[in-house]
């Protein structure tokens, strides 16, 4: 597999939260330009594991290394600064503020004099919209004022703006209409062909087995295996996902 | 006919909440007005309120970026205590053993000290709150008790008097104003000032393309904004100094007192200086990245950290301010007084949070505006002023006080719930 070096690799990495072992000694990798479906049953740990690349939490043990150089990410500052963009579950959208504050927070555009530039950055936040969900008009209301989808689309919104190399999706369709869930499809491969690495977390074998090369598959906090996604039927991955089975062929050793 | 009145403003841009503290407002001085046969709404009340407001008003826009970020703060009246003791024991009995009695620097030191030490205290209690995660609630009680005892300390308990009679000049009366041509000088600038910022605010959108109020809609707040400006200066410029203070001002300045020299009073300093805190202050909340994340903490902390958002710095920041807020707070009260007693600032902290909610932040967090919080002071100040004018007494204000809180606090919700925001 060593065609090039990877993008990310976590190696090894463990977390437990009080006596639970939320991640426990997982290793996966993303290439350029390649997208790495993370699957598993409710619980298995996918959010924590990419919460660590993230910044959010950070790992009681592991390594974390990115074009081949070894990384610390203590913050989701530390992880922005490699270019790191997450759509997160839970959105992390502040309630209060509207998607042009929210898709610029913690990155505002500011004026010559330093001063918040609002102005601009809704008319940027007008321009991705138009890309990713042209019904969206709500621009000056609080985001607890949209609907979950349009929420959602802030969320990816934020994510794809700010040029990241390395895109961590945490079940990003979970709330949109079937047109808007196309177009984040397309989304992602279109960033794929720009040669952008995702971790794509999702519930939906179909989207996994469409939109993904490889797939990583978790239980109970340890890795089941990683498999490339052209040599394992649906059933397979279900196998894998339920059981924790290991499909008989083309598996990659695992530590 | 309702509708109407929504649709009309609307387009004014005017949000529902600011017009029911204006609201509010306005029907006190009315009833008040009518209680004392109009004495309620003389100039030379309207200064006073205008003055007596200054102090808790200062603190409370402070008290708003707390409160948005979910924290409180208990301590800022027994911190004004102590600092307005400790400033005062400088002015009194430090600082003329070494620059000698009635220095000039002596009230710019004693400025300075002011802020400089509500900015460390607030860093202090920020760090604990922040860092060591202690709620604010705990460790601002803590300071209310810790900065009143402290307060005694500085001078065993003595009164403090008289200040520097230049640092004096900060808490307002006949000769701590703007004075009338500066004030119109002041009130002129300040009109043109609101009206291009509008104006150019107005130019940035359409540059963008966004829609923008009707050319009516703007002309009409344009004008409010500036005609209120003039009207308060002139109101200020209406209420003449009284004779006592005359003589002693016109000896000052060389000029001889005749009966019918009429100076008038013009604006207030701590006025000013309560002016200048709200406009920094609302420009911080609204267009700084520091007042951004302050909301943004408030609406969500994880999203705020997860944005890269240090919000345990933040904490110690809006702490920080806070306490300068407090410091400034302090310059004005004790100076107003001229005399620092030991129950100076007494009952502050809770007049300056209601002042913050009562104008609309709300304790859940994310919500609050700085000109709410100022209002909110002003309607609160008013209430006990017009109380004290038709002979209501202390207990029975406190009362009156207690009630209009949980009401107004009620009335936020019930609105907060309709609209849905
Ligand atoms: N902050 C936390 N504190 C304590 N336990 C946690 C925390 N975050 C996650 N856990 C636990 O770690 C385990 C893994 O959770 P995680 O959110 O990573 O699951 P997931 O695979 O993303 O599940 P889902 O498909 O439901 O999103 C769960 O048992 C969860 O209860
Ligand atoms: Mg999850």
């Amino acid at each position: 597999m060593d065609k090039k070096t990877p993008l990310v690799e976590m190696k090894d990495i463990h977390i437990s939260f009080g006596g639970i072992k939320a991640v426990d000694h997982v290793s996966v990798d993303l290439y350029p330009g390649e997208v790495v479906g993370l699957l598993g049953h409710n619980g298995a740990g996918k959010s924590t594991l990419i919460k660590i690349l993230s910044g959010a939490y950070k790992a009681d043990g592991g390594e974390i290394w990115i074009n081949g150089e070894k990384a610390t990410i203590n913050n989701p500052r530390d992880a922005r600064k490699y270019n790191i963009e997450t759509i997160y579950q839970t959105l992390a959208l502040a309630d209060n503020l509207d998607s042009a504050s929210n898709l610029f927070l913690g990155r505002e555009l500011v004026t010559p004099l330093g001063m918040v530039d609002d102005d601009a950055m809704e008319a940027e936040t007008r321009k991705i919209m138009g890309r990713l969900n042209p019904n969206f008009e709500k621009f000056s209301a609080p985001v607890s004022a949209l609907s979950g989808g349009q929420r959602q689309s802030v969320a990816i919104a934020r994510a794809v703006y700010f040029n990241a190399k390395i895109l961590i999706m945490d079940e990003p369709t979970a709330a949109l209409g079937p047109h808007e869930t196309q177009m984040v499809s397309e989304l992602i491969q279109q960033l794929k062909a720009e040669g952008i690495g995702i971790f794509l977390i999702s519930h939906d074998i179909h989207d996994v087995m469409e939109l993904c090369d490889r797939a990583s598959v978790m239980k109970n906090g340890k890795l089941v295996g990683t498999v490339d996604v052209d040599s394992v039927t649906d059933d397979d991955l279900l196998g894998m996902i339920i059981l924790g089975k290991h499909p008989h062929e083309k598996a990659e050793a695992e530590g | 006919m309702q509708d109407q009145a929504k649709k009309f403003f609307a387009s004014l841009g005017l949000d529902t909440r600011l017009l029911g503290m204006i609201g509010a407002l306005v029907v006190i001085w009315i009833v008040f007005g009518i209680a004392t046969d109009g004495r309620f709404l003389s100039p030379r009340n309207f200064f006073n309120v205008s003055v007596q407001t200054a102090s808790v008003a200062v603190m409370a826009t402070g008290m708003v970026f707390v409160i948005v970020t979910r924290h409180i703060d208990l301590s800022v009246g027994s911190m004004l205590g102590f600092i307005g003791m400790t400033v005062a024991a400088l002015q009194v009995q430090w600082l003329p053993q070494i620059v000698g009695l009635g220095h000039w620097s002596i009230w710019i030191i004693a400025v300075f000290a002011a802020i400089l030490m509500g900015a460390v205290l607030g860093a202090f209690q920020g760090w604990i709150i922040g860092y060591l995660t202690v709620p604010a609630f705990i460790v601002t009680l803590g300071g209310f008790l810790i900065y009143r005892g402290a307060m005694w300390w500085v001078t065993k308990g003595q009164t403090q008097a008289p200040l520097d009679p230049t640092f004096r000049l900060l808490g307002g009366g006949a000769e701590g104003t703007l004075g009338e041509t500066l004030s119109w000088i002041f009130g002129i600038i300040a009109a043109v000032v609101a009206v291009a910022v509008m104006l150019m605010s107005r130019r940035r959108k359409a540059d963008h393309g966004f829609v923008v109020k009707p050319v009516w809609a703007e002309a009409i707040m344009v004008g409010l904004a500036a005609g209120l400006i003039i009207a308060f200066v002139w109101i200020m410029n209406s209420y003449p100094i009284p004779k006592g203070a005359m003589k002693r001002m016109t000896e000052a300045r060389g000029i001889e007192y005749t009966e019918d020299l009429v100076w008038n009073h013009g604006v207030a300093i701590p006025v000013l200086i309560l002016l200048v805190v709200t406009v920094v202050m609302t420009v911080i909340a609204t267009r700084t990245r520091f007042g951004r994340y302050v909301y943004a903490t408030g609406g969500n902390p994880e999203a705020a950290e997860l944005s890269g958002i240090n919000t345990r710095w933040l904490t110690v920041k809006i702490f920080a301010l806070m306490g300068a807020l407090t410091g400034i707070a302090s310059i004005i009260a004790s100076a107003r007084l001229n005399a620092v007693d030991v129950g100076l600032g007494t009952l502050d902290e809770l007049r300056v949070i209601a002042a913050a909610v009562i104008g609309g932040t709300a304790l859940s967090g994310g919500f609050g505006t700085i000109y709410g919080a100022v209002i909110g002071a002003l309607i609160m100040q008013s209430l006990q002023s017009g109380m004290a004018s038709v002979g209501v007494d202390a207990p029975l204000q406190n009362i009156v006080v207690g009630f209009v809180l949980v009401f107004a606090v009620w009335v936020d919700i019930v609105y907060r719930r309709k609209t849905g925001a």
